[in-house]
Parts: structure tokens; sequence; C-alpha cells
């Protein structure tokens, strides 16, 4: 049995080991600490933790202060609410003046599950992304975003690292290294690249495998950092293999999907497929019943890798 | 408190001088917010020529005392006093509203040394106010944050969000003044979203209220070391204001929220304010 975590649990673990290294972490919740995982934090660091009650909007200018005060103020609550409901003041407070806000934000995607649509964020990575100088990061695991986060607190400027509520399989050791802005070749392939961020990542080497046996050798790349893109690495699986799909819980439009499709277009333009939420919001339901649902597993992966195979036949 | 007869002409010297860097500003950049720029000069001068511990050479001094311009149109007002006061000399505040120029439409904090936080989109100021307030909290560090709110700003839900979280966190060390001059762009404010009872509001939301004239320095100096002495809790200062203060034919015109002169009432108006 394959060892999974969610990443929330991971992120509330490395905040922890942040809190004891730097005292100038801080972090802030709109009533969610526990589902969020920065109640931990909380309990070993009262005096840093700030409950900002169900005030999304106070809580990202709060934030703002406070790292333009000198504090590295770590911000999460259901990605949903942060992105969406908070939008203008990460806008305007958070990413015009460059500060050093991390909004860390859980509960991504169509794995909410039963909360249904109003819960589930599939626009997230698109909002965050159209903001310059915001850093976007979608750990594929537990090991990821723990490496992640500490990133994030290094590097100066707002950063939006985002979470998930369910557990996924522990897919780096200890030997990973995650760095901002590149991507990883987890598996080598000539036939079709598949780019994956997130859960999706898992899923895209579930995928893999299952290609090989039909003779189709994919290379699986985790696009760990979407803003800003390793677009070098994104344009070589390109070049080498003619054929991209992207995978990712999120609305093809503006994720990661997205921004490969920018990419290629304009550098080296090769048939692209999208494997995400077809423009249309989710509902209630168990994750792997949503995943199933809106086309989100490794035989979605497959199947969309065999059309772009099939185009990139016609081209040739 | 009684102020001394020369702190006051001080004070109103300089009062004088940023209406006129205002009307000047506004004027040459042919565009910007004359109206709420003017109501707000006394209450900006007192925070930058009286009240605030500042180094202007050293605008990131870590001890400093914090202004945030909430009402973020008021950009006029404040880079006038910070010029005034020597952050930047006093001939570049004619490159308002310029390309290139650090004295942006709405205060930018990357662009200009003194500017605290970048406002313009209304009602977030004072949540940033909050936060600088509980970095210094969690410092022990005796340095105060000051925020200015427009009243028509106050229609927006996160000033009330950032009014229960001030007083939730016994903010003593922040003071916030409201620029009650009763006019936004579409009308008197009690025409346009009444915010009346306004003290009642600010005092049910767990803050020391105090009332003020907007252009008395003597008035708005007591309510501001007041709040200083007053424990456990944030403190709002009303402080009742004309729009358009000191320009006759902008004074209570809404009109002149957001429009320029043009040479020949920039002429008029500098003549008022000689």
């Amino acid at each position: 049995m394959v060892q999974k975590i969610a990443t929330r649990e991971a992120y509330g673990e490395a905040l922890v080991e942040l809190g004891r290294e730097c005292k100038d972490v801080v972090v802030l919740d709109a009533d969610l600490s526990k589902s969020t995982k920065t109640a931990s934090f909380a309990k070993i660091f009262p005096e840093r933790f700030y409950n900002m009650g169900i005030a999304e909007a106070n809580m990202m200018g709060t934030a703002a202060g406070l790292a333009a005060a000198g504090k590295i103020p770590f911000v999460s609550t259901f990605a949903v609410f942060a992105t969406g409901r908070a939008f203008d003041q990460i806008r305007n407070s958070i990413a015009y003046p460059h500060l050093n806000v991390k909004i860390c934000a859980s509960h991504a995607g169509v794995t909410v599950g039963e909360d249904g649509g109003s819960h589930q964020s599939i626009e997230d990575i698109s909002l965050m992304r159209s903001l310059p100088g915001m850093t976007v990061i979608v750990p594929a695991d537990g090991p990821e975003t723990k490496q992640a986060v500490r990133a994030a607190a290094e590097l100066e400027g707002p950063v939006y690292i985002r979470l998930g509520r369910s557990g996924v399989p522990v897919l780096f050791d200890a030997e990973y290294e995650f760095v901002v802005g590149k991507a990883a070749t987890l598996r080598q392939g000539e036939d079709v690249a598949l780019l994956a961020g997130g859960i999706m990542v898992a899923e895209a080497l579930e995928a893999a495998r299952t290609l090989a046996e039909k003779g189709i050798r994919a290379q699986v790349i985790n696009v760990s950092t979407i803003k800003p893109l390793d677009t070098e690495a994104v344009v070589a699986a390109a070049r080498k293999t003619g054929a991209v799909v992207t995978c990712e819980e999120h609305s093809i439009i503006g994720g990661l999907g997205g921004a490969v499709a920018e990419t290629l277009a304009e550098q080296c333009p090769v048939p692209l497929e999208r494997v995400g939420v077809r423009d249309q919001f989710g509902q209630s339901g168990k994750p792997s019943e949503l995943l199933a649902e809106y086309g989100l597993t490794a035989q979605h992966i497959v199947a969309a890798a065999e059309r772009v195979l099939a185009r990139k036949g016609k081209r040739a | 408190m009684d102020l001394e007869a020369d702190t006051r002409a001080f004070l109103e010297e300089k009062a004088q001088a940023i209406r006129r860097d205002i009307v000047r500003m506004v004027s040459t950049a042919a565009s910007g917010h004359p109206g709420g720029s003017l109501s707000a000069v006394e209450i900006i001068t007192s925070l930058y020529f009286k009240v605030m511990r500042l180094d202007p050479a050293c605008p990131d001094w870590a001890e400093r005392e914090r202004f945030v311009l909430s009402k973020g149109h008021a950009a006029p007002a404040l880079y006038a006093a910070l010029a005034e006061r020597g952050y930047f000399a006093v001939d570049k505040l004619v490159t308002l509203r310029q390309l290139g120029s650090p004295l942006q439409g709405h205060p930018d904090m990357m662009r200009l040394p003194g500017v605290e936080m970048s406002t313009g989109s209304l009602g977030q100021g004072l949540s940033a106010a909050c936060g600088m307030a509980l970095a210094a909290k969690l410092d022990k560090a005796d340095w105060r944050v000051y925020v200015l709110l427009g009243d028509g700003e106050t229609q927006e839900g996160q000033i009330w969000e950032a009014a229960m979280a001030a007083a939730h966190y016994r903010l003593d060390n922040l003071t916030a003044y409201l620029d009650y001059n009763r006019l936004q762009i579409d009308g008197p404010i009690r025409d346009v979203m009444n915010p009346e009872p306004v003290a009642d509001k600010w005092k049910a939301f767990g803050w020391n209220v105090l009332s003020v004239d907007g252009h008395s320095f003597k008035e708005i100096l007591a309510a501001t070391e007041e709040a200083q002495l007053d424990k456990d809790r944030p403190t709002m200062i009303i402080c009742h204001t004309v729009k358009g203060k000191g320009v006759s034919f902008m004074e209570n015109e809404a009109d002149w929220h957001g429009k320029a002169p043009n040479a020949e009432d920039t002429e008029r108006a500098l003549a008022e304010l000689a």
C-alpha cells in the first residue's frame, strides 16, 4: 500500500518547523485552522498566530501590513475564498506593492468532495497567475509541499501555494529537490510528454505505466511551479516528443494547461491536449467519483495521450 | 492641551504651503482629487509636522511611526506633506501622475520612499494599518500606526471587518482619523449610502471614539494625545471637515472631488491661498 498524506498536512508540519527557525514567521487563518492545518502552529506559537475570523479580505490586508513591518505572514483558508473572495486585496494590497506574503490555500480543486461546487476552487491558479510578480506553486505530494513552504519563506515577494484536502501518494524521497521555477522530469520517454501538477502527477505516472504497456513511451514532468513557468523544460519536452498533454485538477482555462499552451503556441507549436475541468463548476460527491466525473484520472490521461499521438501522426 | 502660538503658526504655515502644493500638482497634472486632498490637510499636517516620530533621511528606519492613507485618492496631500517634510524636493511635486514619476495617481510604496502602503482601491488601508499595529505589538515596539479613512470609503465592508479585528486584538497603538467631509463622487454621502450614526457604529465595534473639528490643529492634536493615552482599544477620531477646504469655490462642492482646476481656477485658488 502506497503511503498517502494530504499536502495540507505537510503544510501544517512545515509551518511548525519554520516557526521554530524564524521568529518573523506569523500565521493568519480565517476560522479554518483545523482544516488548513495551521492549528498546530497556533498551538505552539499562539502569540504569532492570528485568527482573523470569517473575514478574508481583512485577513489579506492585515497580512500585507504585517509584511510591510518586516514579518513573513503565511495566510491560509480554502483556495476558493483566498483567491476569489479576497482577489482585490491580494492584487492591490499584496501583489501591487510586492509584499512578502505567502498565501497557502487548502481544499483546492474538486477533491474537496462533498462540500460541492461552491467550495471547489478550479480557477485559483488562473487568478493568481495573472498577477504580476506572484509566484505560483502547486506541490505534488507531502515532501514537495514541505520543501515548497520552506522555499516560499526564503523567497522575497508574494507566493501562492495550492494545497489539497485529500491524501495523495508520497512520490518523493529525501533525494528529491524542489527548486522554485524548475520542472522535474520523473520519467523519461520520447513519444509523448505528460506535464502534470499537484495531485495529477501521481495520475500521470500511472498513465505512463499504462501507456508503456501499449508500447508508448511517455515522459512525465512535474511542473510544480506554474509561475514562473519553466519554459525551457516545457519547450524541450515538446521538441523531443512532439506531443504534449497537460494534467491538472483545475480549469483548462488559465492554469497549467493555459500556461503551457501560451508557451508552446509562441515557441514550439505541437499538438496539445489539456486534461482538466472543462469550463464547468464542480458538484458534491466523493473525491474519487468527482475525479472520474470531470475526467481527471490516469485513464483520461491515457486517452488524451492517444488523441494527441494521433494528431502528431497526421502532422507528420 | 493648549497649543502654543508659535506651534500653531508653524502648522498653519505648513498647511497653507501644502494646500498650494495640492492645487499646483492637480492643476499641472490636469487630473486628480483636490476636494478630498484639501479636506485632509490639517490632519496630515498634524501627523507629519507634530505627531509622528520620523526621519525623512531614513524612510525605512525601523522605529519610525507609520501613516497609511487609506483614502488613496488624497495622494496629493500626502505627497505635499512628504515633500514639505523633506522626503524629496518640493519641485518634484509637479510630476504627479506623469509617466515614470514616483508620484503615482494613488500612493505606490514601491516607487516612493516614505509611502508606507500602496492604496487606492478603497477600504483596504485600515487592514494594512492593523497588520502594522500587530507587528509592533509582537515586537513590543513603541511606534504607533496612524491611518486616514474617507467617509465614503467606510461604505466598504472590509472597513468593518478591520474595525472588528482592531478591537478584538486591542490595538491601542492604532489611531484612525475619519475625514468626514460628507461628500463623495456622486453627491452627499447621506444620499448615496448613509453611514450615520457614525460615532455609534465605531463605538459599537469597540473603539474609543472622539470627535473634532478637522481643521483645528488644537482639537486634532488634543484628540491624538488622548488616543495615545487610551489603553486596550483603538481610537477613531471623527474629523468634521469641509471638502475643498481653503479654496472658496471648491468648498462643499462634490464636483471638485475628482476634477482638476483650469488655469484661471488655479490662479484664483492660489490667490486665495497666498
